[in-house]
């Protein structure tokens, strides 16, 4: 809109409200303090190490099993938080029932309880001494101590960023769209599967790379339940902290880098899966 | 009115009564095996010996000072990010500038961080093998093991919080009220001061509370640069780390009932704002 | 395939939406029901399509009770307000959505519904967007997109909610010839809802017009614009101006003054006329005249707005640009077509009387 007066190139738009520099500045120099310095320290550091030195860290056994048991459980609770996160939005937006509000207020419960509280109170559930526990271990089926308990703490994690990325965007579908299916002649089911899941899949992705980059940096829950055997229940984060109580400052540099790396190509995804629906959907 | 409809709609738009039921309990089954079975074991641990057990163990001298520690870290890093918040979403919202999208991405970047690595950083910053470790020692600074070091991992972790919250709200606010203040005659400070921030005070105290929980909760990162020294550098959460360690099960339980109990209030406060006070919140709201 | 819709009532928990609502469509013909916002209009058009169930009553298609038959059996072509079209589809998948949904037996292979999709989309002036998504169309296109996507599953009747409520007023004119056209040439029963006259009585054949969960009147355009059955009627389609009146003696009195203007029946009544269905007189033996107290330029004509009577009843009438009358403090006319309607009896629950109560306030007629 400044187009006729300005010719070249400019750094903001001119604009009565004051304060411009003093935020942007304040915001800026908070940020690379507190963020961009010791996050580059990181790099620095692991860029200290050598090419040789950082990749006989990166393939050394512990840490790969470690990197694949943090990625894997965490795969897997994403997947499981996915189905079960559509449900339960679903059954939010779509259904009245007594207790709703309560229901979708508890829905945020693991934003709110700090992850070492969840951990220890899954491992009592679930231990072979727990109420659920001692249930299953009559089945011979393993939860705490063991790679599931992994899995159920970041079940309980991951739970709220599939429900709350989908809810939105449920609630702004448009009963017309289903209308409309219907009077094309598709059955309920059909509806479903051909036309709302396919409108509610850039939300859900969304929420499932969420949930999964969350999974796979969780540390307070998990080092409860998990049993931390190495090479078979040992995470990465749990890792990076005995490597540094070992005062191995190389090692936990090196590792912390790796996961550094999964963050943000998590984080490119997320903004390629949201680029990509705006396009083609015109929307977020 | 919306149940009326919902149950006289006709099929062409809703499943069977069956289907919505086995939907409906489905859903609700996973909740509370998931969710609510956690929270109502930490309370049930933490009152297996009664309630006098449950007072005793927090009385104790330690657990005394994780609170008081807990509460100092928060009363230092909230306000902190608050005031972040405030200027950052201020700058973002109410001004069109290059790389506005970008710098987005970097505010929410601690959100994609493992916790462990926010410690980490900060080891690797003022830790003995640093470039700031020696000189730090030799000026007596103590950074790492300390409160500072406890301060700066619960900032960096709660850093998007408030900014989250705000930067939507205020986007979708836009900048009339503030054209139109400034045009009676009012100065940048009033304008702030009684036009933007009565607009905004309800997604900031969102934002606060969210904040908050986290501050006080946060474990991975504050383990990482604690040191985990007893009645100094143990918040709530490490305290509750070292207690379960110890086999000493009540008092970790009562611990964390207290927390637990934090979460709850945080949900119960964070669910009345959004009833009350929906149209004050942004509509794209994160978490 | 005509349609009969037969004593249909439809209640919202306690508030009564349609009451007792009777229709006959002809096969072919392109209907329009017309009435404000509230006046059960969309309704009608849901409840003819299967998405809303009736309280009482019955429609149907041709011979067969579509009563008792789902939305997906009736076999509706809907085109709804806001298209809603399937955003995560292309123009070619959405047009194909209801050839590809139907049973395996009657379901026509892939290639069959591609070239059907082509055909339409040549038929709505679409060809070549087969690849593209919704969200790169116009608004114009969308509601193009969403009437051949309607018509690719050949459905006995085509109905469309507001079909050019979201578009621009040039955009809309368009396509307002173009499904005239199209209409013409596939032969659909088409039903329209509308709250634009204007739109109804150029697009349709007949135009249904609706108040309140009642049909008010059913005929041509020619017939609801030139002979309104009811005050309603007079009001909502084209301009009016009304006074009131007494007929004495063949002749219709205003304020004990005779206007020239002939009538059967005798006792109060109101009178109304057209603004521009007027003509102008020279004095005043037998006639209407006023003071002007406003004057507005509209398009071709100058408006005029006169005070009548000692009452000073406001009406509107038009004169010709250029006509001397239009710089003058006084004008004295004669409508050339009016309707007399009998004043409603205060304390009658008849329609005239809640129609009348919406009119400025009329001192009693002496």
């Amino acid at each position: 809109m400044t187009a006729t007066v300005s010719s070249g190139w400019r750094f903001r738009q001119p604009s009565v409200i004051p304060g411009f520099g003093l935020t942007l500045g304040y915001t800026v120099a908070y940020l690379t303090l507190i963020i961009l310095v010791p996050l580059a320290g990181l790099a620095w550091r692991s860029a200290g190490l050598g090419a040789e030195e950082f990749l006989r860290i990166a393939t050394d056994p512990r840490t790969t099993s470690a990197l694949r048991v943090s990625f894997g459980a965490a795969l897997v609770a994403a997947l499981i938080n996915l189905v079960f996160g559509l449900i339960v939005a679903w059954v939010l937006v779509r259904y009245r029932f007594p207790g709703r509000r309560v229901i979708d207020a508890i829905v945020d419960l693991p934003f709110a309880l700090p992850t070492a509280v969840a951990g220890i109170a899954l491992t009592a559930i679930y231990a072979p001494n727990g109420p659920l526990g001692g249930f299953l271990a009559g089945y011979g089926i393993k939860i705490a101590y063991a790679y599931p308990g992994i899995v159920v703490a970041l079940v309980f994690i991951g739970l709220p960023f599939v429900v709350r990325t989908v809810q939105p965007v449920m609630e702004d579908l448009d009963r017309e769209i289903e209308e409309a299916a219907a009077t094309l002649g598709a059955n309920r089911r059909i509806t479903v599967f051909r036309v709302l899941l396919p409108a509610l899949l850039p939300a859900a992705l969304t929420g499932f790379a969420l949930a999964l980059a969350r999974g796979v940096g969780e540390y307070g829950s998990v080092i409860f339940i998990a049993g931390n055997i190495p090479y078979v229940t040992e995470i990465a984060p749990l890792l990076i902290v005995i490597r540094l109580e070992e005062y191995n400052y190389a090692g936990a540099t090196a590792i912390g880098a790796l996961m550094l790396i999964i963050s943000f190509a998590m984080l490119l995804l997320i903004n390629l899966i949201q680029a990509w629906s705006r396009k083609r959907y015109g929307h977020g | 009115m919306v149940d009326v409809t919902s149950l006289t709609r006709s099929t062409a738009t809703s499943e069977s009564p069956l289907t919505r039921l086995a939907l409906i309990g489905l859903a609700l089954g996973f909740l509370v095996v998931f969710l609510l079975l956690p929270l109502v074991a930490v309370f049930n641990e933490a009152l297996r010996n009664g309630l006098g057990t449950l007072v005793t163990a927090l009385q104790e001298p330690d657990a005394l000072a994780a609170i008081r520690l807990t509460l100092l870290v928060a009363a230092i890093a909230v306000p902190l990010n608050v005031v972040f918040g405030i200027a950052a979403a201020w700058a973002i919202a109410k001004f069109e500038f290059r790389g506005k999208a970008f710098l987005i991405t970097l505010i929410d970047l601690p959100f994609s961080v493992s916790p462990v690595i926010s410690g980490l950083v900060y080891v690797l910053l003022f830790g003995a093998g640093s470039v700031l470790g020696p000189w730090l020692k030799a000026h007596g600074i103590e950074i790492l093991f300390a409160v500072p070091g406890i301060v700066l991992a619960t900032i960096f972790v709660t850093f998007p919080f408030v900014a989250r919250e705000l930067i939507p709200l205020m986007q979708e606010q836009g900048t009339a009220d503030e054209e139109a203040a400034l045009s009676l005659g009012a100065n940048g400070w009033q304008t702030f001061w009684r036009v933007t921030l009565p607009n905004i005070r309800w997604g900031l105290l969102y934002g606060v509370l969210l904040c908050n929980a986290r501050a006080m909760g946060e474990f991975g990162a504050v383990s990482v640069v604690s040191g985990h020294i007893r009645g100094l550098t143990n918040t709530m959460p490490l305290h509750i780390e070292i207690l379960y360690n110890e086999y000493n099960f009540a008092g970790a339980f009562a611990v964390a009932s207290l927390l637990a109990g934090l979460a709850l209030v945080t949900l119960i406060l964070k669910t009345a704002i959004e009833l009350r006070y929906a149209g004050q919140l942004s509509a794209a709201r994160g978490h | 395939m005509e349609l009969s819709i037969r004593n249909i009532r439809k209640d919202f928990g306690t508030t009564p939406a349609l009451h007792d609502v009777s229709l006959d469509i002809r096969s072919g013909e392109l209907i329009a029901l017309l009435g404000p916002s509230g006046s059960g209009k969309t309704t009608l058009l849901r409840l003819i399509a299967g998405l809303e169930t009736p309280s009482q009553g019955q429609v149907f298609f041709g011979k067969d009770d579509a009563s008792r038959r789902s939305v997906q059996d009736r076999q509706v072509g809907f085109v709804f307000q806001h298209y809603a079209l399937f955003r995560h589809m292309t123009v070619a998948e959405n047009i194909g959505f209801g050839l590809s949904v139907r049973p395996r037996a009657t379901r026509p292979p892939k290639a069959e519904i591609e070239r059907r999709a082509r055909e339409l989309l040549d038929l709505v002036q679409l060809s070549g967007l087969e690849r593209r998504y919704p969200a790169q169309l116009s608004g114009g296109q969308r509601q193009r997109v969403a009437l051949a996507r309607a018509m690719a599953i050949e459905p006995k009747v085509l109905l469309l909610d507001e079909p050019f409520g979201a578009l621009d007023a040039q955009v809309r004119k368009d396509l307002r010839r173009w499904l005239r056209e199209i209409h013409d040439r596939t032969g659909h029963t088409t039903v329209f809802v509308t709250h634009d006259q204007e739109e109804a009585l150029e697009l349709a054949d007949r135009v249904v017009v609706m108040s309140q969960g009642r049909i008010e009147q059913v005929g041509t355009p020619d017939e609801v614009y030139d002979h309104p059955a009811v005050p309603f009627v007079h009001r909502f389609i084209g301009e009016s101006s009304e006074l009131p009146v007494r007929i004495d003696g063949g002749q219709v009195w205003l304020d004990d003054r005779p206007t020239g203007l002939t009538a059967e029946g005798a006792g109060p009544a109101t009178l109304f006329f057209r603004p521009h269905q007027i003509e102008i007189t020279d004095g005043c033996g037998g006639c209407l005249a006023g003071t002007v107290t406003g004057s507005r330029r509209l398009a071709g004509t100058r408006r005029l707005e006169l005070a009548l009577g000692g009452a000073g009843h406001r009406v509107e009438v038009d004169v010709p640009i250029d006509h001397p009358a239009a710089g003058k403090s006084g004008l004295s006319f004669r409508p050339r077509r009016y309707k007399l309607f009998p004043a409603p009896s205060p304390g009658s629950d008849g329609t005239p009387a809640a129609a009348i109560a919406q009119a400025p306030q009329y001192p009693a007629v002496a």
